[in-house]
């Protein structure tokens, strides 16, 4: 029989993680919960952890309890004309998830949308927490403001744990203005060699273009974002260095649509089997060679591959890799219990792993088995 | 004052078999261990205190570094590991029984990756040759802290440094893909490579920004950046800080984020003026530095909103620069604030720390009632767009009695950044400096997560042992602070 326990507070966390002799599922929204391994434990909702606590558009900064839906962060920021850069990707649909992502497990989980290549990831825009580790000790790490280097950075240290190492209870982000208008410009590219030469040749330009991913038979897509004269010069400048290629002017609404059904991966939702690598660029077309996986996307220039597939082959993906790492983010139960999810770790950096959960959740109670078998 | 941990009298007694030891792991120029050279690294850019190691090595080569890290590991020796020794939070200041590790002969840039847009480069590299090396092809490295002509890239990972230029394009974290690390046991490992984000826990994210404690980098990947197509800076004066900093929250409140956003005020607008002559408007309060950069057709369009922008706050004067030259001069009295404010005083004690913007008036009219009750000038140059401050005390240590006035002035700042929401340290890292500071920031439950962390990765503590975290404790133990240091060298010997 699983358990469910509420806190209100973080106070009710610390004392659940303290008294609780069972392990505990984090969970906020739980839309990312298909992804890792089933956690048998009872239950942590920290949905009652919700509420924007402190925004002041002008400090660049935004403070809210831990299980504050995304959604709402990003209406309040987008009142103020103000978003947040990385991009957070909504996968629901890919996971075939009812629920919505929080801001906390945002940040948990560092996944970035498309803009991460020039934006920074989740984590970079990661200021400061406060959280209770698997000891049950409440704590802060950085700070309020966007500049700071007092004491090691905790924060960054959270982002990506996946619950692991410790319940975030409050997140302080740094926000962006977000730009006066936007322009993607789609350009065919016959395969992953063409599209990341395109996607290459386009970021190492001097037009700013903040994100660039491809999707076969769709095209390279490239976007511009910023202040109306800017855009328009940028694109000129672009299409010139890049030849006069053909190419759609996705505008405003429609480029921000793109983009966001683009950051979802809606194009493999049908998959059972997706796989996510991070890689150097240029590494994407050896492996997309390599692997000839029955459909994939490019994003990050090529830094990011999604691939689609049926069968899981995890042994292969992860052999093709010179560097980087493969995550398995969706596939039967079944399948993600028999193979690690997330790329196993050299013996070196395992065992530092293992000393830090060791060390900040050493009876194991936070998300058991979501992150390492 | 701040005191030194208690060398340890047994590692002090072996000092002879520890120099030979490490004799044996480095050619015979690459050690040094006689008191005449050992002076020229008994401090960094914090000149006020000064300790002579019992060894400086200077490895040629990871495998060196490796070797002498695990070397260090059996004896239970500590490590201060040394880039250019340009901290000015002390976070290289040796200990009479600690080894000096310095880095600067690992200078080599490894490889130039423009396909993946990165560069990779040995530890000691320094952040301008980085800049340098890519400069060709229209790249460069985007952070750019002031001493970076003699800054390495190891350093800056260390201290995670920022620069003018990082309220856009971020500090060093937000620059740096990978590293290799040796870890405290002597392990060699990589962190993060030419790929972005970690497949696991962030351990890049914690090393970097770690002042020393978790490891010796050997070499670091940075993303490189294409040079923008322009810049153009406005220099604009206003009759008080109040103006100068609605036309700041003004200026990103209509969606711009300046490549920098650099404030002064009067006894640094002096103090610039009459050592370069940078033409900066003298009857002003308050000056700003905005520099736009991107394609030509952004940088006009932002210099006309931004000058709007200036004149509706009430802006004395407001001048575009119209030429490269003239942008380098509106930078020229900036950069040179510190050697400015050194002509004018024996010494100087650069703060950090940092606000939330808003408070900027109620802060600065609060250091110039500290400066009455000290009775010691202050200078304040701003990095007006994060809310990084940066406070110059002038005092003369020859004047008994000053450093400890300057010093606590210095802490009452800082203690007044923590106050108004913000933090110690902005950019130069707490190292020797700020260690004293931390409980005021941290609470000792934040203190104590962060010390498991120390202890992952450097369970005997060895590695830049009384940097960063207090030890308060043992100086009350041992109460006659000044002592420890004194044995080696004085803590408050007079900079000249």
């Amino acid at each position: 029989m699983v358990a469910t326990f509420k806190p209100r507070d973080e106070a009710d966390v610390a004392d659940i993680v303290t008294r609780c002799s069972s392990r505990l599922e984090l969970l906020g929204g739980g839309s990312k919960r298909a992804i890792g391994r089933r956690i048998e434990a009872d239950v942590l909702d920290l949905s009652g952890l919700s509420g924007i606590i402190d925004y002041e558009p002008e400090e660049l900064v935004l403070t809210a309890h831990t299980a504050t839906p995304l959604d709402e962060v990003q209406r309040t920021l987008a009142a103020a004309g103000q978003r947040l850069a990385f991009d957070p990707p909504d996968l629901a649909q890919l996971l075939g998830a009812q629920s919505k992502p929080t801001i906390g497990g945002v940040l948990a989980t560092n996944l970035s949308g498309s803009r991460r290549v020039t934006a920074g990831a989740a984590r970079d825009h990661f200021l400061g927490c406060r959280a209770v580790t698997g000891r049950g000790e409440r704590f802060k790490g950085g700070g309020r403001v966007v500049k700071n280097v007092t004491g090691y950075d905790m924060p960054k240290l959270l982002a990506g744990s996946w619950g692991t190492l410790a319940v975030l209870t409050e997140i302080t982000i740094r926000v962006h203005p977000a730009p006066e208008h936007e322009r993607t410009l789609v350009i065919p590219a016959a395969g992953a060699a063409a599209a990341v030469d395109l996607m290459g040749t386009a970021l190492s330009s001097a037009c700013d273009v903040s994100a660039a991913a491809f999707a076969p038979g769709r095209g390279v897509a490239l976007r511009l974002e910023g202040f109306v004269p800017s855009v328009d010069a940028r694109s000129s400048a672009l299409l010139e260095l890049l030849g006069g290629p053909d190419h759609l002017c996705l505008e405003a609404e429609v480029s921000r649509r793109y983009w966001e059904d683009s950051g979802a991966v809606v194009p493999l939702a049908h998959r059972s089997i997706v796989w996510r690598l991070c890689v150097p660029p240029r590494d994407a077309v050896r492996i997309i060679d390599a692997l000839a996986p029955p459909c994939y996307l490019l994003d990050w220039g090529g830094g990011l591959i999604w691939i689609g597939a049926d069968e899981v082959d995890a042994e292969r993906i992860r052999g093709a890799l010179h560097g980087g790492h493969a995550t398995l983010i969706k596939a039967p139960e079944s399948v993600r219990a028999a193979v690690p999810v997330f790329q196993p770790l050299p013996a070196p950096l395992a065992a530092i792993s293992a000393r830090l959960k060791a060390a900040l959740d050493p009876h194991g109670k936070l998300n058991p088995g979501r992150l390492d078998a | 004052m701040i005191c030194f941990p208690e060398p340890d009298a047994a590692i002090l007694a072996r000092s002879g078999p520890i120099r030979s030891a490490l004799r044996a792991l480095v050619p015979e120029h690459c050690l040094i261990d006689d008191s005449l050279r050992l002076a020229a690294y008994e401090t960094d850019a914090l000149t006020a205190y000064r300790c002579k190691p019992l060894a400086v090595v200077l490895p040629e080569n990871a495998e060196q570094v490796a070797a002498i890290v695990r070397l260090a590991h059996q004896e239970r020796l500590k490590i201060v590991p040394r880039g250019a020794g340009t901290s000015l939070s002390g976070g290289a200041i040796p200990l009479a029984d600690a080894i000096v590790v310095g880095m600067g002969k690992l200078n080599r840039i490894l490889e130039i990756d423009y396909e993946n847009r990165c560069v990779v480069a040995q530890c000691g590299v320094t952040n301008l040759a980085i800049t340098h090396a890519v400069a060709e092809r229209g790249f460069y490295y985007a952070p750019d802290p002031s001493s970076q002509i003699a800054c390495t890239i190891g350093g800056n990972v260390a201290e995670n440094s920022g620069g003018v230029h990082c309220l856009k394009y971020g500090m060093t974290a937000h620059n740096v893909l990978g590293v290799q690390l040796v870890t405290p046991d002597g392990e060699v490992v990589r962190l993060g490579g030419k790929h972005l984000d970690a497949g696991h826990y962030d351990l890049l994210g914690v090393v970097i920004g770690s002042e020393g404690l978790l490891g010796m980098i050997t070499e670091v990947t940075v993303r490189i950046l294409r040079r923008p197509q322009t810049a153009r800076a406005l220099l604009i004066g206003f009759a008080s800080s109040e103006q100068a900093g609605a036309c700041v929250a003004a200026t990103i409140a209509a969606g711009i984020i300046p490549a920098g956003m650099e404030m002064m005020d009067r006894p640094a607008i002096h103090a610039t003026e009459a050592f370069v002559g940078a033409g900066y408007p003298l009857d002003v309060e308050a000056l700003l530095i905005v520099e736009l950069d991107g394609p030509a057709a952004e940088v006009d369009h932002l210099i006309g909103i931004v000058s709007d922008l200036a004149r509706t706050h009430g802006a004395s004067s407001c001048r575009a620069s119209a030429s490269e030259s003239e942008r380098l001069a509106f930078w020229a009295g900036r950069k040179a604030a510190f050697p400015a404010v050194g002509r004018i005083s024996p010494d100087y004690y650069c703060m950090d720390g940092t606000i939330p913007r808003r408070e900027l008036p109620r802060v600065l009219a609060a250091i110039y009632g500290m400066s009455q009750r000290y009775g010691l000038r202050v200078a304040n140059v701003f990095h007006a767009g994060d809310g990084n401050l940066h406070p110059l005390i002038l005092y003369d240590a020859n004047q008994p009695g000053e450093l400890e006035r300057a010093e606590a002035f210095g802490a009452e700042i800082l203690k007044l950044c923590v106050d108004v929401g913000g933090v110690l340290t902005g950019e130069h890292g707490v190292g020797l400096e700020k260690r004293d500071l931390m409980p005021y920031q941290f609470a000792p439950e934040d203190l104590a997560v962060q010390h498991r962390v120390k202890h992952v990765f450097d369970p005997d503590v060895r590695f830049n042992p009384g940097k960063v975290f207090p030890t308060l404790h043992r100086c009350a133990e041992q109460g006659r602070v000044h002592v420890h240091a004194g044995a080696a060298a004085f803590p408050h010997l007079p900079r000249f």
